[in-house]
């Protein structure tokens, strides 16, 4: 190990960090709107668009993310849609994410009880009402650790995105090998890097779950 | 003349070439499926024991294998392993090892969950009875844990095939890499090529893992107690 070497390099790792976490915010931000819409469509059976949303789900869910950033960055150019690295991951992430969200937000309307529907109709809610103030407070808190685990996967998932062409941790690291041969420190940082966004991420999910659960969600 | 870029698929032996890469696709993807389901039932019983000891080092070694992404894992054995221990492995057996490894801690805590999601009283109904722990196991225990475990495992088995595609990041020659070298091929005659291609190789991996996750489904549904 040299430590030279490792101080040298720290702020790159920092800034390739920095990477990460920006393609996972806007990766988890878009997924949610995705999942959101696709689950309100499916839960209330809108014909048409839920097909759509059921097609989209099975796609998304049943291919790779690598195969979905290969087909978005190099074959949708030579068809005339040109992406920026950037755009392609997020869109890349977004597509795969979408599914996930969708999935852990229709196991929280699931859990929304027939009793808390019908109570709300009978008050005189309209539709949406309904579901602004009685379905959707208590779906998203029974959905929210199943949530949080796909932001983690998101996170995880951003591993792949050097094939659109951006810097981030493992090209970084493969670079620096490729570069300096230094194997074993860009290996370690590479590992301790995740670590540093990995772990407080589990830990503050952790944290929320514990919350709910004395709130009386999600069991 | 119009650019037909679809024709790249089915020009010379284009297509034989990409259904050789997907076998090698498909045998990275069986061998760490079938070893990661053996040696996962296996520290499943070993996550069940009440050993402290053990079941810290189960904890550490499934925390180690989620958090860390896959990928960085085959860069520690395809990159680290020669390095520092003079283990050169090749692109496929680094993945094939590592594939096993995570399978392995996932599979372990499913099974892990099946097992003790069984209520004590199955067990202690079964011992008033009169069964002897063999019996227990096998006419108790087994039954309703597989039922819980099936549709888990089934969903790993897709999980694990969709990850056998990072693969090509550490260089092993696979369908995604077959369908490079054949876009690389025909760049200048059919500049569409890689539209097609990456779009059949999407396709290809959809309907490898659609009938599985479907069959997953259908047995939670099936077997929900």
């Amino acid at each position: 190990m040299s430590i030279a070497f490792v101080v040298k390099v720290i702020p790159l790792y920092i800034k390739a960090m920095g990477l990460v976490l920006r393609l996972c915010f806007f990766g988890g931000i878009f997924s949610l709107a995705v999942g959101l819409a696709c689950a309100i469509v499916r839960y209330y059976r809108v014909p048409l668009l839920r097909q759509l949303a059921g097609a989209y789900i099975e796609l998304s869910r049943n291919t790779p993310l690598v195969i979905q950033l290969f087909f978005l960055f190099f074959g949708l150019p030579r068809v005339g849609i040109k992406l920026e690295s950037f755009t392609c991951a997020v869109l890349g992430l977004s597509f795969l994410g979408g599914s996930y969200m969708a999935e852990s937000f229709r196991g929280g309307l699931e859990a929304v009880g027939k009793g808390q529907i019908e109570a709300g109709l009978c008050i005189g809610l309209s539709r949406f009402q309904l579901v602004r103030y009685v379905v959707l407070p208590q779906a998203v808190a029974v959905a929210i650790p199943s949530l949080g685990a796909n932001v983690i996967f998101l996170l995880k998932e951003t591993s792949l995105v050097s094939i659109v062409a951006l810097e981030d941790l493992m090209s970084l690291a493969k670079d620096l090998i490729g570069l300096y041969y230094k194997t074993n420190e860009s290996l370690v940082l590479l590992v301790l890097s995740y670590l540093a966004l990995l772990l407080p991420l589990s830990a503050l999910l952790r944290f929320t779950e514990r919350r709910l659960r004395y709130a009386g969600f999600g069991n | 003349m119009p650019d037909l870029g679809i024709s790249v698929l089915v020009q010379g032996a284009a297509m034989r070439r990409l259904f050789l890469g997907l076998l090698v696709t498909a045998r990275i993807a069986f061998t760490s499926v079938a070893l990661s389901m053996f040696f996962g039932v296996l520290a499943g019983i070993l996550m069940t024991r009440r050993n402290p000891a053990l079941r810290f080092f189960c904890r550490m070694y499934l925390e180690a294998m989620r958090i860390i992404p896959v990928l960085v894992w085959l860069f520690i054995f395809y990159f680290g392993l020669s390095r520092n221990l003079r283990i050169n492995l090749t692109g496929e057996a680094a993945a094939v090892l590592v594939f096993i490894l995570w399978g392995t801690a996932e599979m372990g805590d499913i099974v892990r969950g099946a097992v003790t999601s069984l209520h004590k009283h199955q067990y202690e109904s079964g011992y008033a009875l009169g069964l002897s722990e063999a019996q227990l196991y096998r006419y108790i225990i087994i039954p309703q844990a597989v039922r819980r475990l099936v549709p888990g495992a089934i969903n790993l088995a897709t999980r694990m095939i969709k990850t056998t595609s990072l693969v090509v990041l550490i260089g092993v020659v696979e369908v995604l890499k077959v369908g490079q070298q054949i876009i690389e091929a025909n760049f200048l005659k059919s500049p569409t090529a890689s539209f097609w291609v990456y779009g059949f190789i999407f396709f290809l991996y959809f309907i490898l893992c659609m009938p599985i996750s479907r069959l997953s489904k259908f047995l939670e549904k099936r077997w929900q107690s």
